[in-house]
């Protein structure tokens, strides 16, 4: 592939590279930054852990669902977190005010989704990978012991996770930092409707009906049928992923729409203020 | 892509229109390849507004844009890494040090050979005392040549300079200017220059397009502009154009 295609819709290595080059940079530079990827994944892991222990201590179903909270929560931080670094990569450039920088250069918007999509998933490994063997020392839960059904959860958590990245980008985009407590917050709306840390049963019938509209639903719904059940959904993860392939096409052009509406609204000029 | 005789930068009938305000109102303007032009006006003249649309930053609400040929925005990837941009007004990350920078762009832009490039560009702008540095730690004047490298990193047959020695000492804005005439003298680059500098202005531009609530007053070389409006000083000229004395004065002349 020629280093200047001329079209809009390019996937060129050398730009997606360039873009993870210039987080791995930033991560690198900063061990706050590092650091904070673990702690708070690693603080919910004993909260809700120590919480489990206690539970199951005095409630024989809980002594046979051990390890559906904290599978829940790791799950829980994957999605979160997936979404959180997504959008995080995405608010150095405005924060740094290089937003400009980038529009200006050939790096084409599918490029820079790309790279934030890889700096996601980077930032999950570091921060979820230590939190798991945490897990397995002081809970004795091994979330690896999922097996295969681990790998259908984790892809349509983090399809979700991007889905959600890449409105709350778009809505950057058009609306400067106004939108910034988006990035923080918006995963949290979901949060009771996709049912963490119980069946989706327990709702009443009209939210059931929306919880099941959500892609996460299925994975806590699939999580908790494998642990308690011994029984691995894969209808669930079927219709999530269906799900999923809709919202993240749906979200890829929400986020288009507003680049160019931002291009029109002249707000392109105004990031960082 | 432009033939031989096409301008660099043609510019017709443009227009934006923010709610109910008219940033550029119907301007018209083309650069011969290689030329240097100056773009000057008072603070909300439309300089800024005009210059975004070149780039692709912005949508005209009417009006047609070329850069090399090629549709703003519509066709901005047949163009952009021919292009390049530098502003005080948009940064660069703070934390990444003056030579990751200047990987992270270069890669952006495909650039050959991108370490013998940020090399010669050290050497250049002498950058290579804090080349390793983060460019946030830098001061003002270090941060205008670390700009200026990210700007030229590929050589580009377009550039677009938004006030580029804003904030600078003399000594410092004058090697800039130095600069970007050297830049200029040996790769034949087309530059519109915005600038409230005048004597910036006069020293590297061949025209002078004066703008005032988005739409052009005057359009002419320096040394033409000084005779017309009998002035001795650019800044005499501007001023009487803005201040709305232009007509008067030019026709005493």
């Amino acid at each position: 592939m020629s280093a200047h295609s001329t079209s809009a819709v390019t996937l060129a290595p050398h730009r997606v590279g360039a873009m993870v080059l210039r987080y791995l940079y930033l991560l690198r530079s900063s061990w706050t930054r590092l650091v904070e990827l673990v702690y708070w994944p690693a603080v919910q892991l004993f909260v809700w852990g120590f919480l489990q222990l206690y539970i199951a201590q005095n409630s024989g179903f809980f002594a046979r669902a051990s390890g559906v909270f904290i599978a829940a929560v790791l799950m829980w931080d994957l999605l979160f977190r997936g979404q959180l670094g997504f959008s995080i990569s995405f608010l150095e450039e405005m924060w740094s005010r290089n937003l400009s920088n980038l529009m200006i250069s050939p790096l084409r918007p599918i490029e820079f989704v790309s790279a934030l999509m890889i700096m996601s998933l980077v930032r999950l490994a570091i921060g979820m990978v230590p939190v798991t063997f945490l897990a397995i020392a002081f809970f004795g839960f091994n979330v690896y012991s999922l097996g295969l059904a681990l790998a259908a959860f984790f892809l349509n958590l983090i399809l979700t996770s991007w889905a959600v990245g890449i409105v709350v980008s778009g809505v950057l985009l058009r609306n400067g930092m106004g939108a910034e407590s988006l990035a923080w917050t918006l995963m949290f709306v979901l949060m009771p409707l996709t049912c963490v840390y119980y069946p989706v049963s327990v709702l009443p019938d009209w939210l059931q009906v929306i919880a099941w509209t959500l892609p996460p639903t299925y994975v806590f719904e699939g999580m908790r049928a494998l642990i308690m059940e011994h029984v691995f959904r894969a209808d669930l993860m079927v219709e999530a992923f269906a799900l999923n392939a809709l919202y993240f096409a749906a979200a890829v052009i929400a986020f288009l729409a507003l680049l160019n509406s931002s291009r029109r609204s002249g707000s392109l000029l105004q990031t960082g203020e | 892509m432009p033939t031989a005789a096409e301008p660099a930068i043609a510019v017709d009938q443009l227009v934006k229109v923010y709610k109910a305000t008219r940033a550029v109102d119907g301007i018209s303007f083309a650069l011969e390849p290689g030329s240097v032009t100056g773009l000057l006006g008072g603070n909300g003249a439309g300089k800024t507004t005009t210059i975004a649309m070149i780039m692709g930053l912005v949508t005209p609400t009417a009006g047609t844009v070329k850069v090399l040929g090629a549709a703003m925005p519509r066709q901005r990837y047949q163009v952009l890494h021919k292009m390049n941009f530098e502003s005080p007004y948009i940064d660069m990350p703070h934390r990444l040090t003056v030579r990751q920078n200047l990987k992270v762009f270069g890669r952006l832009y495909a650039v050959e050979d991108l370490k013998g490039r940020i090399a010669s560009l050290a050497e250049e702008l002498d950058l290579t005392e804090f080349i390793d540095r983060p460019t946030g730690k830098l001061s003002a004047g270090q941060k205008t040549r670390v700009a200026l490298a990210k700007a030229l990193i590929n050589s580009p047959q377009v550039l677009l300079l938004d006030e580029p020695t804003a904030s600078l000492d003399p000594d410092t804005a004058d090697w800039v200017r130095s600069h970007l005439e050297r830049f200029r003298e040996e790769h034949g680059a087309t530059v519109l220059l915005a600038s409230h500098n005048m004597a910036e202005v006069e020293r590297l531009c061949e025209r002078v397009i004066i703008m005032k609530r988005g739409r052009i007053e005057d359009d002419d070389t320096p040394q033409r502009l000084l005779v017309r409006y009998g002035r001795e000083t650019l800044e005499q000229v501007f001023l009487d154009v803005v201040r709305g004395r232009g007509e008067a004065r030019e026709a005493a002349q």
